[in-house]
């Protein structure tokens, strides 16, 4: 008989008007790695969330069975007692507070009334040397990228003595070194004896790491897999959880007609007043019609600053260089100029600079073009609705109406939202950051089809990506940038990951 | 048999067709409706005095200032900045205003393009330092209203309360407007006046929902719908008939209907409008849409300091004078009333409608409990009780729907 650190069974949870699981079943035994994959509103997150208290006992059905014994949870406090943290996707790290301080925030170390500022400290730097992070932890949150952040979220459950850890897409926000640092230190936890709970929508670092894979459909258990036999792929998994085969992650293009240049910077370069340094050094780089350049690099590289200095440089950076389109010399004073050119981004942070969240579907869909629904400054409302009927139609975007907020959709339909924005401003020259950041991957299908009727159509589209799979995937050409410089040009044909992490780690 | 059946399954449709309406709108609702129950509580409890045309007419006049206010806050608070310079800059302004026309007998004509214009200067320069220069606006008002109190001590100093002669002037907080047909016991004009309103309130919602059914969009059923025409010119027709029983439609209530119409059309319908939202909702993203924060940064104050200088106007000429501490608070008011009329303080939501009826509620309360001889201490304890109960229901309800 196996040893069960937890089981989970029959959960159902229903929200108003969808039932969010139904049936679960999900069980995880003790010291080992368990994946869970599933699309965007699958439910993983939701089952997560009844884990950990966040859903108290009593608005689900089914048993929570952790060592043997019934659970019922009402708050997150009770999971905690019982060793369980939930490293959730949206870090809650105090930017202001130093490392210690967060990391026992909730838990001080006291003597007598007052906080032991030296023995916190002390215990901070064990459970840091546990994740493997060589920081002071007098230092501030806001200080740190976002790869120590996440190792800090796990030392902070780690100082609670957790045994069960359950991590929300650790490695979503992180590059490729620090993501591969982050499984890791995961892996070690496990011969400490902690048992980890992730999901991920990176099939394959779940393929590396996991000893077990559940995969959530609508609310179902699909299946439960041993992976320790490295017997598993990643289509069998994308069949399970999408419920068909996807033959190919990256749809091909029917014809390729690339065309003239379309935009060209020579000797481009940005100086941040803010930091007080320049980041971007010298840079030459053009797209053509009808063509999808990418750019690849690490975290920090310069590749959304590089974006944002082209389309009208909303973060005010001094700007050194010349910007071509169509072969003329032009200069953008705000965004607003750049979008009556023909230039549209859509931001890699789709919450924090993409969407309003809280207006609905038709006003986000608008906003970057209501001049086209305006007449003498009035907007056509009703107009205004058919548009986004169509677009919502022609994007597959899920969805009982255009009137829903869209702080309420999946980060999918999000994205496609914040698409749809930028190609109702039609643009020639698109700026993708991130375009399929978070989002589950029959989702990402239909991005990558829609980029591609793009460009045939003869729009020039510059993606920004992490994930070096896609930028060969989808790419013609790939600029490769580090450290503000672009340090390599690879055409698509030529690009392996090696080549391309190579060029970035210069 | 088949036949009342029938007509039972109909009414159960309206009535939960009715009650989704409600609950989908509750919160815009619950003000109206919070509204009609304190008109109706003041009512009761004061024998009908509250509800009698001089009472009403009264209350309207007292709260144009305030109203102006709150729905240059309502902007102000949506793009998530406060001013707390309004106040005073009102009461600055209109001593400014008394000034002009008594030293130096300027015509009131001229005065009140010049105050409006001063008014709009200040807040573009607010908005410049809150914009450009990224000095925080609760900074920068509060600056501001140091600075402004300041300076209407100064102007008032020597010649303390500064009385305003012109009567063209003080009709604006006292007058009403004339009746050509001069009726004997009802003010002609003003049905006349509540006549067309009504005609085109009818007018625009027919050809709003033809436009809709054109599109092929959803509409609310026909029953409800001329239940909604119905109820609305009814209280159209309502208002319009205690105004004429008095004196008719003040100045002050043409004014105040002209700034909202004009607003509110402004927020809900064009494209500045929807900027401000965007803006309000999420700066960053609307930046990157191709809005200007800055830009509608400045447009707000802007128009926030030009209605304070409209209140100011109306102020010193509903008392027919200048005063050493005009406008203390006004600010307060006009906060108060754009969060209980629902306003969030996160940015991005907030209807110049409601905190409109933010501001009769406000204002109702005090003219209400005047009329009932309540302590003025217990009038702002009761006041603070109810802002704070407003803003627990907005929340409450913003939560349930989110």
């Amino acid at each position: 008989m196996e040893d069960y650190i937890l089981e989970m069974r029959n959960i159902s949870k229903e929200f108003p008007g969808v039932k969010a699981l139904d049936n679960v079943n999900f069980k995880v035994k003790r010291g080992e790695i368990h994946c869970l994959v599933g699309e965007n509103g699958a439910g993983k997150s939701t089952l997560m969330k009844i884990l950990s208290g966040v859903y108290p006992f009593g608005t689900y059905e089914g048993d929570i069975i952790l060592n043997g014994e019934k659970q019922k949870f009402t708050k997150i406090a009770d999971s905690e007692r019982a060793e369980i943290a939930i490293i959730a996707q949206e870090l809650a790290l105090i930017p202001e507070m130093t490392v210690y301080d967060n990391i026992f925030l909730g838990h001080e170390i006291t003597k007598g009334p007052t906080i032991d500022e030296n023995k916190t400290i002390q215990k901070a730097n064990e459970v840091l040397q546990k994740v493997g992070l060589k920081i002071n932890p007098s230092v501030l949150i806001k200080d740190l990228g976002v790869g120590a952040q996440q190792l800090i979220e796990i030392a902070k459950a780690l100082s609670k003595n957790v045994k069960l850890l359950i991590l929300d897409e650790p490695t979503a926000a992180l590059n490729e070194i620090d993501s591969r640092n982050l499984l890791q230190i995961i892996r070690e936890l496990k011969q400490q004896g902690v048992t980890s709970i992730m999901i991920s929508h990176k099939l394959k670092e779940v393929i590396s790491i996991a000893d077990t894979i559940t995969v959530l459909r609508d609310g179902k258990t699909i299946c439960s897999m041993d992976a320790t036999q490295n017997t598993i792929n990643e289509s069998d998994i994308i069949k399970y959880m999408v419920g068909r085969e996807i033959d190919n992650v990256y749809p091909r293009r029917e014809k390729k007609e690339i065309g003239d240049i379309s935009l060209e910077i020579k000797n481009w370069s940005a100086y941040d007043p803010k930091l007080g340094r320049e980041i971007l050094h010298n840079i030459s780089i053009n797209v053509r019609k009808g063509e999808i350049v990418g750019i690849s690099g690490l975290m920090g590289a310069g590749r959304t600053e590089l974006a944002l200095s082209i389309f009208g440089n909303p973060r005010g950076y001094k700007i050194n260089g010349e910007l071509y389109l169509n072969g003329r010399p032009v200069s953008f004073g705000h965004t607003s100029k750049a979008l009556e050119a023909g230039i549209c981004y859509v931001s890699e942070d789709r919450k924090g600079e993409g969407l309003i969240l809280i207006q609905d579907i038709k006003s986000n869909i608008t906003l970057a073009n209501l001049r086209a629904l305006a007449s003498y400054g009035v907007i056509n409302e009703n107009e205004e609705v058919k548009v986004a009927n169509e677009y919502k139609s022609s994007f597959n975007i899920k969805t009982p109406s255009v009137e829903q907020i869209v702080g309420n959709l999946s980060g999918g339909n999000q994205q496609k939202v914040s698409l749809c924005r930028s190609l109702f401003a039609r643009p020639k020259i698109l700026i993708l950051d991130e375009p399929t950041r978070g989002i589950d991957v029959g989702a990402k299908y239909e991005i990558y089809t829609i980029m591609n009727r793009l460009v045939a159509e003869g729009m020039s589209i510059i993606m920004i990506s992490s994930d070096l799979l896609e930028v060969i995937g989808m790419s013609d050409r790939i600029y490769v940038m580090a450290e503000g410089k672009v340090t390599g040009e690879i055409r698509a044909e030529d690009a392996t990951e090696e080549r391309i992490m190579e060029v970035a780690t210069i | 048999m088949t036949e009342p059946e029938n007509l039972r399954t109909k009414e159960n449709d309206l009535l939960k067709e009715l009650v989704y309406l409600l609950r989908r709108n509750i919160r815009e609702y619950g003000m109206y409706i919070a509204l009609v129950f304190i008109i109706t509580a003041f009512a009761i409890i004061t024998n009908g005095v509250f509800i009698s045309p001089r009472n009403i007419s009264t209350l309207i006049d007292q709260t144009g200032y305030i109203i102006v206010l709150a729905i240059g806050m309502t902007l102000i608070i949506v793009c998530r900045y406060i001013d707390l310079s309004v106040g005073f800059l009102a009461g600055f302004l209109g001593a400014v205003a008394a000034i002009f026309m008594t030293r130096y007998g300027m015509s009131e004509w001229i005065v009140i393009p010049i105050i409006l214009v001063f008014g709009l200067m200040v807040g573009l320069i607010n908005g410049f330092m809150v914009g450009k220069l990224s000095i925080p606006a609760y900074v920068v008002s509060l600056a501001g209203m140091f600075i402004f109190r300041g300076l209407l001590l100064m102007v008032t100093q020597k010649t303390g309360t500064i009385i305003v002669p012109n009567k063209g002037f003080n009709d604006i907080g006292n007058g009403f407007i004339p009746d050509p047909f001069r009726g004997k016991n009802v003010h002609i004009l003003t049905l006349i006046i509540g006549g067309i309103a009504i005609l085109a309130f009818i007018y625009t919602s027919i050809r709003g929902r033809q436009n809709k059914l054109k599109y092929q969009f959803e509409v609310i059923s026909t029953p409800l719908y001329i239940i909604k025409l119905v109820f609305v010119s009814i209280i159209i027709a309502y208002i319009s008939w205690i105004l004429a029983g008095y004196n008719g439609l003040s100045w002050t209530a043409v004014i105040c209907l002209v700034v909202v119409m004009i607003y509110h059309f402004v927020t809900q319908k064009t494209t500045l409008g929807r900027h401000i939202y965007a803006v309000g909702g999420n700066g960053n993203a609307a930046e990157l849409a191709g809005i200007s924060v800055k830009k509608i940064t400045y447009i707000i104050f802007a128009s926030m300091g030009m209605l304070s200088a409209l209140s100011g106007i109306l102020f010193t000429s509903r008392l027919k004078s200048a005063t050493t501490t005009a406008g203390t608070l006004f600010e307060l008011d006009a906060i108060a009333s754009a969060f209980i009329g629902g306003a969030s303080a996160n940015g991005g939501v907030g209807k110049i409608t409601g905190s409109v009826v933010g501001a009769l509620v406000m204002m109702s309360l005090t003219s209400g409990m005047n009329l009932m001889g309540v302590d003025i201490s217990y009038q702002y304890v009761i006041r603070g009780g109810v802002l704070v109960a407003a803003v627990f229901f907005d929340v409450m309800t913003r939560k349930k729907r989110g």
